[in-house]
């Protein structure tokens, strides 16, 4: 049987994709058989993320619809073992998702994945609703900032009363904090919510913080997770919360700007050259 | 960088408005956890409290304003009817007050 993690968040646009594509490709590398689905019907975008939008075929909608079987519609990962993918459909919109349809998908998955990541659409509508309606886990991603955060509360109050578990009063989603777009230089000016705010706040477990760096943008233009970029710091976070998820106990790390240069180096450091 | 730069960079910060952001969201989401089980009653409430003075007054109700201020430790919620000119009172109004 395998796990269902929906990464949501209410807000739009604060990294769910981003944090799709790194998990799943995270989960995979860790030797876990690892699905993921884009929930967000008339919008996909998880295929650019993952570098296999010149392979999409056939998708979600077409596998409920009975157009496509199920198989033919997901998408092995090329570079990554372990790891495939169910894009969203491009051209329907979100009612062509139905709860018996998606049921159907996340029961088949289930016999040979040990994880289906969900990447919902922003929203508390339809299909937001149905990309957390089978969690076992949810992934909550918040930017440290107003709207952001209350978005994620209104969505923590819908994982407990509209999720399946909550329906069949079972034990709740197990929920996961993860701050994204982090600026400690900004929080450090006072300018941006710290992550204890942002904590204390929403008082739910910390899975991990990701800072906001210019290798996520580099990452999406080439089609490539973050994740596999070991070199920058957003990449390494990401790995970080992965094997957080999984069990490992690992400190924080980019919580603090990154060292200015000295007294002199300021002075005289831009003109030497 | 010049030197004016120089001093600029360490002059003290503005005032903190991560810190604002904090204390406001705070307030908000103690208010939206409570309500979040109920539907909002406001609009109800201004429904019930119009009918009952329009037993007494003939009121317009338009000119019914209600508005709520969420605070840390109190709330208020603030009630306006406008109450119409004796002369152009309707003569059933003041009947019906009578009763
Ligand atoms: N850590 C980060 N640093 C810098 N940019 C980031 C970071 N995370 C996400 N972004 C950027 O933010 C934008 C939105 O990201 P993404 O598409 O993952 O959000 P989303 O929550 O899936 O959006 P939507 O609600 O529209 O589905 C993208 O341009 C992405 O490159
Ligand atoms: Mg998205």
């Amino acid at each position: 049987m395998a796990q269902v993690i929906v990464v949501t968040s209410g807000k739009g646009g604060v990294g769910k994709t981003t944090t799709s594509a790194a998990f799943a490709t995270g989960l995979a590398q860790a030797g876990k058989k690892t699905v993921v689905i884009d929930f967000d019907v008339g919008l996909r975008n998880l295929d650019l993320i993952m570098g296999v939008e010149r392979r999409v075929v056939f998708d979600i909608v077409n596998v409920i619809q009975g157009e496509a079987r199920l198989n033919q519609a997901l998408i092995r990962d090329k570079r990554i073992e372990n790891l495939s993918i169910l894009p969203a459909s491009q051209t329907r919109d979100k009612d062509a998702l139905t709860k018996e349809g998606v049921n159907e998908i996340i029961e088949e998955l289930s016999k040979d994945n040990d994880f289906i990541l969900c990447d919902s659409p922003a929203g508390i509508e339809k299909g937001a609703l149905l990309a957390l309606y089978f969690a076992d886990h949810a992934i909550v991603v918040t930017n440290p900032e107003v709207s952001s955060v209350r978005d994620s509360d209104r969505i923590l109050g819908v994982l407990q009363s509209k999720s399946k578990r909550a329906e069949e009063k079972r034990d709740k989603v197990k929920e996961h904090l993860l701050v994204t777009r982090y600026d400690p230089n900004r929080v450090e000016r006072g300018e941006m919510l710290k992550l204890e705010d942002v904590r204390e706040i929403l008082a739910i477990p910390l899975l991990g913080v990701i800072p906001e760096n210019e290798s996520v943008l580099r990452a999406s233009n080439t089609g490539m997770p973050v994740i596999l970029d070991g070199e920058s710091i957003a990449g390494q976070a990401y790995k970080d919360a992965v094997s957080r998820f999984l069990g490992q106990e690992l400190p924080h790390r980019f919580l603090e700007p990154e060292k200015k240069p000295g007294l002199l180096r300021r002075l005289f450091g831009g003109r030497a050259a | 960088m010049s030197w004016l730069d120089f001093f600029r960079a360490n002059r003290k910060p503005e005032p903190d408005s991560a810190a604002q952001a904090k204390e406001r969201l705070q307030i908000l989401l103690a208010h939206e956890r409570i309500g979040r089980t109920r539907e909002d009653f406001l609009p109800r409430l201004q429904q019930d409290l119009v009918a009952v003075v329009a037993r007494y007054v003939a009121i317009d109700p338009a000119k019914v304003n209600v508005a709520l201020d969420r605070g840390n430790d109190i709330s208020t919620l603030a009630i306006e009817i406008e109450l119409p000119s004796v002369r152009s009172a309707p003569a059933g109004a003041v009947e019906a007050a009578r009763a």
